[in-house]
């Protein structure tokens, strides 16, 4: 077992003296709880890296409180999942830390029991009439939220406000907007888990079960069994292929791919007879498949292909190159599906019982059930309405920075969502009042300070893990989703020790997508650094989403830093049968645009030529 | 044609002629190759001297009366005097030659199998070949002797009749005279095989024989002959590899020092040291490891179970058609040992879900 650091242990960052007031109040480790300490000390705590590569922004950490409670509850609370409670969690120096919380008492686990058994079985059995009405409060809450109107505070309110006899202000409709977006968006986080904890479960035990039978099993086959299933997260991909095909169809793939700059193709094509027929195309496509997010959308700074154009863009042309050259943009769905067949059936005839192959198949049944949901949600929470939802807390920060509150609009995000609220009553009391908000002195001067906080944190080497780690973990999501194992920490905190990046010649990581291939690295740390990839090279990037699809076309190999293999990387690898290599750590630090990379995806090591 | 030892019992065969219902007439060893030629794996040719042609041998040889006098009333646990009667007993048969008509229908199946391999006086591996009512189970695999790179027709008779003389080990004797076999019923059988000149060669099993995982296949590879690594004299290369998608998975090199390989001089196999420079090379490349793969996947599909397999690449032979099968046997160990039932049997997924969670996964 790897030894990690006491939490309490942990040095100040020298000139970040103070960092806790920017994040809620239980987030931190504290000493002067002897209780709550003791309790500290003999968690285990790992870092969340999946969803946190950076440190929190001070407002961005909604979503973090929001799913705390989410999956805590529907856990704990509303399915009674026996053995475990929820996931607690803290924060180091911007760095998210999680820990599933254990039901320590047999006697309680066993009274939970039926209790699981009753609520989860109605889920699961109703699975799919269940994902319908989700479905349709997930539409309701997306159309809440996109008719939200954040006011402006006029000079004097409007004579309406007289005759129609209101009696309500702007200023007192802007804070109740504040309090409306925020909570759309913690009732989004609720709906994201009420059917994630099952369908992780579901997942989880099928890979538990096919494991015990073939211990040697990689994981990636096990998930192929899944594979071809028809998810909406690769329908914005989709949609850029429809329209790179529109545009020769129409004969304007010249006007759309003459620049890479969507602000002169876009007056280019207006000026086109069937280029405005394109157009047309294309805005029936941006709602809502452009709501795509270029990173994971837990950051606000991912923004959705609707604010960056240029993104779809570079696929669009990357997809009409392809066309004209005579090559398949399809995604080989038939060949994934015999292979997924073929493969199950290989290794179902391998079990040698006549009731294991009966167990095989009812879990992987019910794997394929959840399937989809577990894809789906991410489109409409973290792509769909986050990306609209960011948008809105620009509208709320264009207020507070014409009342001074702030420098930029951007500068918003250094505020935690109950400071906004605050700041709001003070613009709106002094707005109704006439005078000057006091957080026009204050706050500029805070957010300056916030900003070199940060910074500092994006300097410091977040550890794995810290605490005591424990023997089983029984938390679903624990298991599948950070992949959490003493071999994952020992290999990144070994990598983590390095102190010269330049002397490693070896990372290690899951085996995402199999085979064996040599190239150039091309380190591409955001999706808009993907136009620069060349034809054949090895992809290295912190993690990809749908948003990326188009550079998979390109690519014959892919490393990232973060993500397992029902990572979004892994499974496009995975059809287009070229390798990858995931959740590594620290490639995008390490690899450098340019070197020679051999991927083993098979095996999950990536070797560095020096 | 299949012959059958009760009709006909020839006493020289072809192994393509007899399959895995031949093991009373070749032997086991034998029996699997002719079993693996006719499903057409590709397994270098040989014949065998048949349990028939053992007891031509003995008749002919006038040498009956001599073994059954020297076997009878002997004290199996007498260690002592068992060495001593099999060292007598060895000697009397490699010394008592073949009757003029049997070695001539040895010579000549020799002469066709030069022949057949365009090569004079090819190398021929000769090994015996045990009957299964003498030697149950796999215990005494390996007990029967093998001699490598033989050439020319005296040779091969001479190490013919060594190994027949094998039926005589002080164990065999011992076993037998315990478990009261008549010692005038046992026969051997002797296969002369065409020897690979082998670049690298090994074991392959098609499973995991560290925890019994049927949906891999695990091969263990050295240079030269496979005899270094069956003895376990070396730490051979270890692969892994997917039985389903034929991907490698685990690769571990070793390092190799010695390795068994022709003395061209000697006309002779000889254990050598491996040059410093190869030790730590990869034995097999990751081609032939798959194809390796492909063939066990084949053989275990033909059995329909779990196998153990001799294999070997023969360095003058183009990729593609030179790796070959020199054996194949059921494996053993993971098939006696009855995979743990479910503890339970899950009546739904739900049901495993929550066991699954009560179980929780170690992080370890």
């Amino acid at each position: 077992m790897a030894n990690f650091p006491n939490p309490h242990d942990l040095k100040t960052i020298p000139g970040t003296e103070g960092w806790e007031r920017m994040y809620p109040y239980q987030y931190q480790f504290v000493t002067d709880d002897p209780e709550r300490k003791a309790y500290e000390e003999k968690t285990f705590w790992f870092y969340d890296g999946l969803h946190y590569p950076e440190p929190l922004y001070p407002f961005d950490t909604i979503w973090d409180e929001a799913w705390y409670l989410a999956l805590s509850q529907y856990n704990n609370r509303i399915f009674q999942v026996p053995p475990v409670r929820g996931v607690d969690h803290r924060i180091i120096n911007g760095y998210v830390y999680i820990s599933p919380v254990p039901v320590a008492d047999p006697k309680e686990i066993e009274a939970r029991v039926p209790n699981f058994m009753e609520r989860a079985g109605y889920y699961y059995k109703n699975w799919d009439a269940l994902e319908e009405k989700w479905k349709q409060k997930m539409k309701n809450t997306i159309d809440e939220l996109a008719a939200l109107q954040i006011p402006q505070l006029p000079e004097m309110e409007d004579i309406r406000v007289v005759t129609e006899a209101l009696g309500e202000s702007k200023g007192f409709h802007l804070i109740k907007a504040y309090d409306d977006l925020i909570n759309l968006g913690i009732r989004c986080w609720q709906y994201h888990f009420e059917f994630l904890n099952l369908g992780y479960a579901a997942y989880v035990f099928f890979l538990d079960f096919v494991q015990k039978q073939f211990p040697s099993i990689p994981l990636q086959r096990v998930t192929q069994m899944i594979s071809g299933i028809d998810v909406i997260m690769y329908q914005s991909d989709e949609e850029l292929k429809k329209l790179a095909r529109r545009a020769i169809e129409l004969g304007v793939d010249q006007a759309v791919t003459f620049s890479q700059e969507w602000s002169e193709v876009e007056p280019a094509l207006k000026k086109l007879a069937q280029g405005q027929q394109w157009l047309a195309d294309l805005d029936r496509a941006r709602d809502p498949w452009f709501y795509i997010s270029t990173g994971t959308g837990w950051y606000h700074h991912d923004r959705c292909w609707n604010d960056a154009m240029n993104v779809p863009l570079s696929g669009i042309a990357t997809y009409i190159q392809k066309l004209k050259q005579g090559v398949s943009i399809e995604r080989p769905m038939a060949q994934v599906r015999a292979e997924r067949e073929r493969i199950t059936a290989e290794y179902r005839a391998l079990i040698q019982s006549e009731e294991d192959r009966k167990t095989f198949d009812e879990l992987l049944g019910t794997a394929k059930t959840v399937f989809p949901y577990v894809e789906n949600h991410l489109f409409y929470v973290e792509h769909w309405f986050h990306s609209i939802f960011w948008n809105k807390v620009r509208e709320v920060g264009a207020i507070l920075q014409e009342h001074g509150i702030i420098a930029e609009v951007e500068d918003v995000w250094y505020l935690r969502r109950d400071e906004i609220k605050q700041a709001l009553w003070d613009v709106v009391t002094a707005w109704a009042t006439g005078v000057k908000p006091r957080g026009a002195k204050t706050w500029p001067q805070e957010v300056a300070w916030r900003k070199g906080v940060l910074e500092k944190f994006r300097q410091w080497s977040a550890p794995p893990a810290i605490g005591t780690a424990p023997e089983v973990i029984n938390e679903p999501f624990t298991i599948v989703l950070w992949g959490v194992t003493n071999k994952s920490l020992a290999d990144w905190a070994s990598v983590q020790a390095v102190k010269d990046p330049a002397s490693v010649s070896e990372l290690k990581g899951f085996a995402g997508s199999p085979g064996v291939i040599e190239g150039k690295a091309r380190v591409c740390k955001t999706v808009d650094e993907v136009r620069a990839l060349q034809e054949g090279e090895i992809l290295v990037a912190p993690t990809t989403s749908p948003s990326w699809a188009p550079a998979f076309a390109k690519i014959k190999a892919c490393v990232t830093d973060v993500g397992g293999v029902m990572s979004h990387a892994a499974i496009v690898c995975r059809e287009y049968g070229m390798p990858a290599v995931v959740g590594t750590g620290h490639a995008t630090k390490i690899i450098k645009t340019g070197m020679t990379l051999r991927v083993d995806g098979s095996t999950g090591a990536v070797a560095i030529a020096r | 044609m299949q012959r059958d030892a009760a009709v006909t019992a020839p006493e020289l065969c072809w192994f393509q002629e007899v399959n895995q219902g031949a093991v009373a007439l070749v032997g086991g060893k034998c029996a699997s190759l002719g079993e693996l030629i006719n499903a057409g794996v590709r397994v270098p040719p040989g014949f065998a001297l048949t349990t028939a042609g053992f007891r031509r041998f003995v008749r002919e040889g006038g040498i009956a009366g001599e073994l059954a006098r020297a076997l009878a009333g002997i004290d199996h646990e007498d260690l002592a005097a068992l060495e001593a009667r099999s060292r007598e007993l060895r000697a009397l048969v490699e010394s008592t030659p073949f009757s003029a008509a049997l070695e001539d229908l040895i010579a000549e199946h020799y002469r066709r199998l030069s022949l057949v391999c365009c090569l004079s006086a090819t190398p021929v591996a000769v090994r015996s070949s045990a009957t299964a009512e003498d030697l149950p189970g796999a215990s005494f695999a390996g007990q029967q002797d093998t001699y490598l790179w033989i050439r020319g027709v005296d040779e091969v008779l001479a190490h013919v009749r060594r190994c027949m003389g094998s039926l005589f080990t002080a164990r065999a004797i011992a076993y037998r005279a315990r478990m009261g076999f008549a010692h005038d019923q046992v026969a051997i059988s002797v296969g002369v095989q065409k020897m690979a000149n082998s670049f690298a060669a090994g074991v392959m099993f098609t499973l995991d024989p560290a925890n019994g995982d049927r949906s891999v296949i695990a091969i263990d590879a050295n240079f030269g002959f496979g005899e270094s690594v069956v003895s376990g004299e070396v730490t051979p290369d270890h692969f892994v590899v997917n039985k389903v998608s034929l991907d490698i998975i685990e690769r571990t090199i070793s390092r190799k020092e010695r390795c068994y390989t022709v003395d061209f001089g000697a006309q002779r196999a000889r254990a050598q040291d491996v040059p410093f420079e190869r030790q730590t090379v990869q034995s097999v490349i990751d081609e032939e490891v798959i194809e390796l793969a492909q063939m066990g996947k084949r053989i275990e599909g033909h059995y329909g179970r779990p196998m153990d397999i001799e294999w070997a690449v023969d360095k003058d032979l183009p990729a593609g058609g030179n790796i070959f099968i020199l054996q194949a046997r059921p494996e053993t160990v993971w098939a006696s040992r009855q995979r743990g039932a479910p503890a339970r049997a899950a009546t739904s997924a739900l049901d495993h879900i929550l066991h699954g969670m009560l179980a929780g996964r170690r992080i370890g």
